[in-house]
């Protein structure tokens, strides 16, 4: 048995100086996140990839015998779908580690609750999460993107490694709408609706696999709603050289203000079921 | 350290703080003793800055939880009613984690999570998932994660609830070192002998307001006797018997499966009645207790 030791050094705690400085803080937990599931992760950062490459660019990409004048630019069918199966899978990233996770830690295991009860404030929470999906696909695209040049699909670095970074932006665009929702519904069951009526749909329809184009003048107005397709667009647009400034432009302000806005919402959505 | 002026809490249009009026001075054990829905948890949330006030004033540590909450949640430590441990990660993790939160470089958590193991009992469970932890050591687990920041006010609301009875003891030595070594403790409670036991000033909580403030031997001597002579009869008699026997006592309450007769001596009271042709199943003489102060003072038991 033994009594309150309150010996050693004693730093005061404090309340965090800024924003940057409190989600740093939080910067451990996640590294303690990442221990522990990176293992699970391997399969979908480094072999996913490779058969998503093999299937759709190569075997299925085989078969596909367009006019490159149809692809957007690219020369192969596997030049075209590159682009769209990165950001694709930074969308992915950002639809697994903001729906059941963060159920898990407002319902299930209520650790928001925890960090809410010390000087850490919902804004923190939430730009450390978001940094972390965005570390998060920054590594899982990255890698793809390394996967993929390897089959020459790409025109130049510089393109590449922008590309690679506007899957930051891409990520964001998905994590924060996704992040709101999450905070907002009562139970679980409402994720299966965002994957059947939100994922997938938009995986299939924004110009990942086909130009939109091919949807016909009506339905292509409605893809362009898409945050994926700006998403893929801009991607492709870097990873094939072909680029339309104007374009780049509103691609970057339509994700960009979706995320602000939805990052804005997610704090305050988060705040009033913390603080009530 | 705390002090709270007509302190309200509204939900919608229901109010579940009525305006309460509390002072906590350094070092002192304070509870809230308060059945189900008394209002505990909410004021502690309040305290804790994590529930803006509908109404009234509150300081803690002199401050404003509305303007200096992260000032103040620094030096607070909060063990909630509910876990919210993270049960994916070991106790040591959880107690990694924390601490960081607070600014503490990582070496000084290091040293601080091995002396808060030891102190709760969990050095041996460092490596443990908090899944595999019985309740109590939760619950220890959840007081060592509250004290990672040394914090000089210390909540803890409902700390043992639901634990077994050594379990129990546990932790209110646990608590009782705290309280030696100066922490102010902030705690809620319905059970009346965990009241005693740790505190040194308490409030009697019931929907929503105070009805009663003092420590906790005032508190028996105020609103109640010395003695408390129980009387159990036949089921459904009590009602009836309890007309024939009111004189012999100061006061009488009819609970459903017993009366209870407050008086100073109650030995006499039990003699009396036997003297009066009645014959109870059982008798018991106790010392009054908290139990019987809420019991007075709202007309109903604490634990329901
Ligand atoms: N967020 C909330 N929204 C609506 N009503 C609430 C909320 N929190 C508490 N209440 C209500 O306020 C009242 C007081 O609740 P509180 O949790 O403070 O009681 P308590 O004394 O802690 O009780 P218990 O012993 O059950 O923990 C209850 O009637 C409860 O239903
Ligand atoms: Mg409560």
């Amino acid at each position: 048995m033994t009594d309150y030791a309150d010996s050693g050094p004693a730093t005061a705690p404090t309340a965090p100086a800024g924003l940057v400085a409190g989600a740093l803080r939080m910067g451990d937990y996640w590294l303690t996140v990442l221990a522990r599931t990176w293992k699970g992760g391997v399969i979908t950062t480094f072999v996913t990839p490779f058969f998503y490459v093999l299937a759709l660019g190569v075997l299925l990409g085989g078969f596909v015998d367009a006019d490159p004048a149809t692809l957007e630019g690219a020369s192969t069918y596997l030049a075209f779908v590159a682009p769209g199966m990165v950001a694709a899978h930074a969308m992915t990233i950002a639809f697994a580690d903001l729906t059941y996770p963060v159920m898990g830690m407002l319902k299930w295991q209520r650790i928001y609750y925890s960090m809410i009860a010390s000087p850490l404030a919902p804004s923190h929470i939430v730009l450390a999460q978001l940094g972390w999906v965005v570390l998060r696909a920054l590594f899982a695209c990255g890698v793809f993107l390394l996967v993929l040049a390897a089959f020459g699909v790409f025109e130049t670095v510089a393109g590449v490694l922008a590309a690679w970074l506007v899957q930051g932006l891409v990520v964001l665009a998905f994590a924060t709408p996704v992040l709101l929702f999450s905070l907002s519904i009562k139970g679980e069951e409402s994720f299966a609706l965002i994957f059947r009526l939100g994922m997938i749909p938009l995986t299939l329809f924004s110009g990942t696999f086909f130009p939109i184009g091919n949807l016909g003048p009506v339905l292509e107005k409605v893809a362009m709603v898409s945050p994926l397709w700006h998403g893929v667009d801009l991607t492709r647009m870097l990873t094939l050289g072909e680029l339309d400034w104007g374009m780049v432009a509103i691609h970057v302000a339509y994700l960009g203000v979706l995320a602000a806005v939805c990052w804005w919402l997610a704090i305050r959505k988060l705040a009033e079921r913390l603080v009530s | 350290m705390i002090s709270a002026r007509g302190l309200r809490k509204s939900f919608g249009d229901f109010e579940a703080v009525r305006g309460i009026d509390v002072s906590v001075r350094p070092g002192v054990a304070f509870g809230f003793l308060g059945p189900n829905g008394a209002g505990k948890s909410s004021t502690m949330r309040m305290i804790c800055c994590v529930s803006p006030p509908s109404g009234g004033e509150l300081r803690v540590f002199g401050m404003d939880p509305a303007k200096d909450g992260p000032k103040i949640k620094a030096r607070l430590g909060v063990c909630p009613q509910e876990d919210t441990l993270d049960v994916e990660l070991n106790v040591y993790d959880n107690l990694y984690v924390y601490g960081r939160y607070f600014g503490l470089p990582r070496a000084e958590v290091k040293g601080r999570i091995d002396e808060l193991l030891d102190f709760v009992q969990l050095t041996d469970k460092a490596k443990a998932k908090v899944d595999d932890l019985s309740g109590g050591m939760k619950r220890r687990l959840t007081i060592a994660r509250s004290l990672i920041n040394r914090p000089e006010i210390l909540v803890l609301d409902e700390p043992t609830t639901g634990l077994d009875p050594q379990a129990r003891h546990v932790i209110w030595d646990r608590l009782f070192r705290l309280k030696q070594a100066g922490v102010t403790l902030l705690l809620t409670t319905h059970y009346m002998d965990e009241a005693e036991q740790l505190c040194d000033e308490l409030v009697v909580m019931d929907q929503g307001r105070i009805v009663a403030h003092g420590t906790p031997l005032g508190l028996i001597q105020q609103h109640s006797t010395r003695e408390v002579a129980e009387l159990r009869f036949g089921v459904g008699e009590h009602e009836a018997l309890a007309a024939k026997v009111e004189d012999l006592a100061e006061r009488i309450e009819v609970l459903p499966d017993r009366l209870l007769l407050y008086s100073d001596d109650g030995e006499a009271v039990i003699d009396a009645v036997h003297s009066r042709d009645l014959s109870p199943v059982a008798t018991l003489v106790r010392r009054s207790s908290l139990e019987d102060v809420f019991l007075h003072l709202t007309g109903r038991t604490l634990v329901d």
